[in-house]
């Protein structure tokens, strides 16, 4: 079980748990907003962009070179974005802080 | 234009796939505060339709990837009733019948009807054993209990479309022994250039199934639950499953019934208003003036159903809408990953791209004249990337960098100087 907050573009934390799945999956369940997964989480749509903070990087992990690609169709991704749908639940990510792309 | 705020109003949606779900909870994104209505006829929760032809035809699990879990559309107070077609619509009085004999009054009405399978008319189809189509949640189970029961798994896909080849993939996949027929004289033969023909034939003939063009269906003779495909010239083929793979047609019988405009589709404006401006139509069901192709189009996609989701739902809700014109789409098969974004229809000139450190990723490029038209990306997802700007930009692209492999594939490297 991982505990993760979605801090929304209006700057309201949404706490959500899971066990597994995607973290997409997981946030679209608790209808986080701003985070469609429009394409079912399969890395072709990118809108399920979040970001992680630099201290907590470590615990998701780089994204890969496709989903880095496909990140460069939002302005607003830095170095420490990822697309959710990429990043699967596990106990690891407990305490995890992604903030929804704009 | 209906006012957001009056818990009076009634929303009733027809059709609960990609667009009309997403319309529902858009509208209560936007604030619509009155009652949302969501009625399909498949009894299904709904779910992802693009895995029915791919991942969920070769898992074990026996309900799709729902789009939304179901307890979130009571969270949304989006009444879901499955099961219950809406058999009729009355537009002077503003209401629906569904099957069950319910009378429902709406004060915006969307049609988010999709479309069917076309079943063409082969001699002896009707006839045909465990012979599908792929559009539903229930096709694929029957596929897949029909494959397992299956002793010889010959399947023969009739099209070589986009969901007859991900069927093919996924079943090969499985261990069938998979034929696909295609009349013309290549795959894909509407949509893309000759090149991603080829590559999509040489994929598939090296996974182990046969593809044949040119190959016209004439009959289906069906003895002892096995069927033979003979086609026009005489070749047979034996077949323990078919799957048919030929197309889509409009389900219109609403918009008939309200005698809404229908042209190729239900005719909308960019609002994705019918000729009654209280019914919309979403989805593959509709077709629009497309702003930045600049030509009536009607597009069976997630994201176009999903963008014009959107679109009605801000105009029902009384906020002006924001559309994407420029559609995308996507197609796995084996471990290839296909991204199209544009619409190739009218290229005079293609740029094959391809890269000198990854053998298995290229991008064809189309062009008329110097307009970038659309870009089909294989394993390439920054050809995709950068393909989608120049085309939402308009801009120009220096074709010969592009076609340079040893050229770096960068926005800023490509860009033509004005």
């Amino acid at each position: 079980m991982a505990k993760i907050t979605f801090i929304t573009q209006d700057n309201i934390p949404v706490i959500v748990e899971g066990e597994s799945g995607s973290v997409m999956a997981l946030a679209v369940e608790n209808n986080v907003a701003g985070i469609d997964g429009d394409c079912g989480g399969v890395c072709s749509c990118a809108t399920c962009h979040v970001h992680v903070t630099k201290e907590q990087f470590d615990l998701v992990s780089e994204a890969s070179e496709i989903e880095k690609d496909m990140l460069e169709l939002d302005d607003d991704a830095n170095e420490y974005s990822r697309l959710c749908c990429q990043i699967d639940i596990t106990e690891q990510l407990d305490g995890l802080v992604l903030t929804v792309a704009g | 234009m209906t006012s957001k705020n009056n818990t009076q109003d009634t929303c009733i949606i027809v059709g609960a796939s990609h667009s009309g779900v997403n319309l529902a909870f858009s509208l209560r994104k936007e604030g619509y505060a009155g009652s949302i209505k969501l009625i399909d006829s498949d009894h299904n929760v709904p779910y992802h339709r693009p895995p029915l032809s791919k991942t969920h035809l070769v898992s074990d699990e026996p309900v799709g990837q729902l789009l939304k879990p179901l307890q979130g559309y009571a969270n949304a107070q989006i009444t879901l009733t499955l099961g219950v077609k809406v058999v009729d619509v009355n537009r002077e009085n503003k209401n629906v019948t569904l099957s069950d004999g319910t009378l429902h009054t709406y004060t915006d009405l969307v049609l988010a009807t999709g479309a069917s399978p076309i079943i063409p008319p082969i001699t002896g189809i009707k006839d045909a054993h465990n012979l599908f189509t792929i559009r539903n949640a229930d096709d694929t189970q029957a596929i897949a209990s029909a494959f397992k029961a299956s002793e010889h798994k010959r399947i023969v896909v009739i099209g070589g479309g986009y969901v007859g080849l991900e069927t093919a993939a996924s079943l090969r996949k499985c261990g069938a022994n998979v034929t696909v027929l295609e009349r013309e004289s290549r795959l894909l033969a509407r949509v893309t250039a000759p090149y991603m023909s080829d590559y999509f034939y040489a994929l598939h003939q090296n996974n182990g199934v046969a593809i044949y063009n040119d190959q016209n269906v004439s009959k289906i003779r069906t003895r002892d639950h096995v069927n033979t495909v003979v086609c026009c010239d005489g070749s047979q083929y034996q077949a323990d499953i078919i799957i048919v793979g030929v197309g889509v047609r409009v389900n219109t019988a609403l918009a008939v019934k309200a005698e809404l405009t229908i042209d190729n589709g239900i005719v909308v404006n960019e609002c994705n208003q019918t000729s009654d401006k209280n019914i919309f139509a979403i989805g593959d069901c509709c077709a629009q003036f497309n702003t930045h192709y600049q030509r009536w189009l009607r597009l069976e996609s997630v994201q176009n159903a999903l963008d014009q989701a959107k679109v009605a739902a801000a105009v029902i809700c009384g906020k002006p809408p924001k559309s994407n014109p420029v559609p995308w789409f996507w197609s796995d098969q084996y471990a290839v990953k296909l991204q199209m974004v544009g619409l190739s229809q009218g290229y005079d000139n293609v740029i094959l791209r391809t890269e000198t450190d990854k053998p298995d990723s290229f991008s064809v490029w189309y062009f008329k004249g110097s307009e970038l038209l659309a870009v089909d990306a294989v394993n390439h997802a920054k050809a995709y990337v950068l393909g989608t700007k120049y085309i939402n930009n308009s801009a120009e692209i220096d074709k010969n960098k592009l076609g340079d492999n040893t050229v770096v594939l960068n926005a800023a490297v490509l860009k033509v100087p004005n």
